[in-house]
């Protein structure tokens, strides 16, 4: 299973903006690329990346061989109540890794 | 001392004459890139066909990237982002590497500010394009032209 | 790569037998991150951001798993790395008197790994190896580098001077002619840093994953169109330890991001 780092602020107020921050570790091979034997490397990427707070979608993301190797996103979200962020990437095969993250909102 | 001297020139000639080859390969091999054409049809794939303005958007890259294959970019969009009023979407095209496409979000009123970052892969110097979808159906732009520079030390083959 | 040649070739041309400038002075010598963007700084000082750090926390998984015959971790032996492993990576490369020469850090974990473990060594630039390089480096963040100039280490610091100073390959370089004399001036696109390794194992943007000293020197040598040294050779082992000896003093920056 990819490694992934995830940054959710562990407390927010009611109605405060917060910056998420996502990286996880994937080659995000294009399938343009020529390997030492002369055949092309076969594309291999994380298609969609997905985040939900306590069950309700708030952030996706289709991604293609133009994302970095080891996809980095940063985005915001409303500290609406206390529970639960879901982040989780599906690559082409359509295998997914999914992590959480706790917020406490007072 | 005079002969290793010609030697040496000899063999930055010779290296020259690899220089010349081996650009011609990497070109022979260099899987079609993407035109401004295609650009514009992955433009119309991904919104349809609004009409798009410039403005209330901002794509930040560095002007000059010291390797292409891991640049710095943010798209923020100037919106209230309230339950009616609020960006739904957020694309991000080029127009020189292989395919048009580099990213494309969905948010809405709940994500409080409309931006995100992200790292992305540039073949060449080039333009990028963001484009930002409305709750209304507006469609708003930016681009921005980014050098990248050839870098000097790179490795010799994928191992 | 072969454009490299031509960027090279042309910086030899411009300055064709310049003698051999003088070592960096003492409170000249700075950090690669000062030759980087300030992008690329950034990445590298934000652990959130760090690709890096992906592979400090996989070596941290690997410092508390059971493996080899002895079904002990490094951690049964060693503990909590935060303590035991703090300053480490400042004193390596390191003399090992059971082979009578200096080993880098890598090799130090392969040889606790055979020894201690009873485990089959990892291969050199693997995954894991370089995972638990990163994790116990990074125990020696902000640390300045210590290595010290032993009576046993002085020969082999000697040998990598030398290496360093010497000109060799088609393109008739030596390291020095860049990272010496040429530091702060561009080479293609990039700025010449000076060489100073405080951030190994290191995450390349050129790579797109982490890499380790050796395969940077490799990396180097090829450019240069000299015959780069196998994997655990002790010439390269020499260039370590006098690059980390020529760095003494300056902080530890691992896991780095470089371009």
């Amino acid at each position: 299973m990819p490694r992934a780092l995830i940054h959710v602020p562990a407390t927010a107020k009611k109605g405060e903006t917060v910056e998420i921050k996502t990286l996880i570790a994937h080659v995000m091979e294009t399938g343009y690329r020529i390997g030492v034997t002369g055949a092309p490397i076969p594309r291999d990427i994380i298609e969609d990346f997905v985040c939900t707070y306590n069950g309700e979608e708030v952030f996706r993301a289709k991604l293609y061989p133009a994302i970095a190797a080891n996809p980095y996103i940063t985005f915001f979200t409303t500290a609406t109540a206390s529970g639960t962020l879901a982040f989780s990437w599906t690559d082409q095969h359509g295998a997914t890794q999914v992590q959480t993250a706790e917020i406490k909102v007072e | 001392m005079a002969r290793s001297r010609r030697s040496r020139r000899e063999i930055l000639q010779i290296a020259g004459a690899l220089v010349g080859s081996g650009m011609a390969l990497r070109l022979s091999i260099r899987p079609a890139r993407a035109t401004p054409e295609m650009m514009q049809d992955a433009v119309r794939a991904a919104i349809g066909e609004a009409a798009v303005k410039k403005g209330r958007v901002k794509l930040d890259l560095p002007p000059i990237v010291e390797n292409g294959n891991s640049v710095p970019c943010t798209v923020s969009v100037e919106s209230p982002m309230t339950a009616t009023d609020y960006v739904k979407a957020i694309h991000v095209f080029n127009e020189k590497n292989p395919q048009p496409n580099v990213i494309s979000v969905k948010l809405g009123p709940r994500a409080g500010r409309a931006a995100f970052s992200t790292r992305i892969r540039l073949a060449d110097s080039q333009t990028i394009t963001a484009i930002a979808e409305m709750a209304d159906g507006t469609c708003w732009s930016d681009d921005i032209d980014v050098i990248v520079t050839l870098a000097a030390c790179i490795e010799e083959s994928i191992h | 790569m072969r454009r490299t040649g031509a960027i090279f070739a042309a910086l030899v041309a411009a300055a064709p037998v310049a003698a051999r400038a003088a070592d960096i002075p003492f409170d000249q010598r700075r950090s690669d991150s000062e030759f980087v963007s300030a992008d690329t700084r950034a990445m590298q000082n934000d652990d959130t951001a760090n690709p890096g750090m992906l592979a400090v926390l996989d070596g941290e998984t690997l410092w508390n798993t059971k493996a080899g015959d002895s079904n002990k971790s490094c951690a049964d032996c060693h503990g909590d790395a935060k303590v035991g492993m703090k300053g480490v990576a400042t004193r390596y490369p390191a003399f090992a008197a059971e082979f009578g020469r200096p080993i880098d850090l890598e090799e130090q974990i392969n040889l606790s790994r055979s020894t201690d473990q009873k485990a089959a060594p990892f291969a050199f630039e693997s995954k894991d190896l370089l995972a638990l390089t990163a994790y116990v480096a990074y125990q020696s963040r902000g640390m300045p580098i210590a290595l010290q100039e032993t009576a046993k280490l002085k020969p082999f610091i000697e040998d990598g001077r030398a290496i360093f100073e010497r000109r060799q390959g088609q393109l008739n370089l030596s390291c020095a002619q860049c990272h010496d004399d040429n530091w702060g001036k561009t080479l293609a696109g990039n700025l010449i840093p000076q060489a100073m390794p405080t951030g190994y194992p290191i995450y390349r943007l050129e790579w797109q994953e982490v890499g380790s000293l050796q395969r940077r020197l490799r990396n180097c040598l090829s450019g240069m169109r000299a015959a780069p040294y196998n994997f655990g050779a002790l010439s390269l082992v020499e260039l370590e330890l006098y690059l980390m000896w020529r760095a003494r003093g300056l902080p530890i920056e691992a896991p780095a991001v470089r371009p």
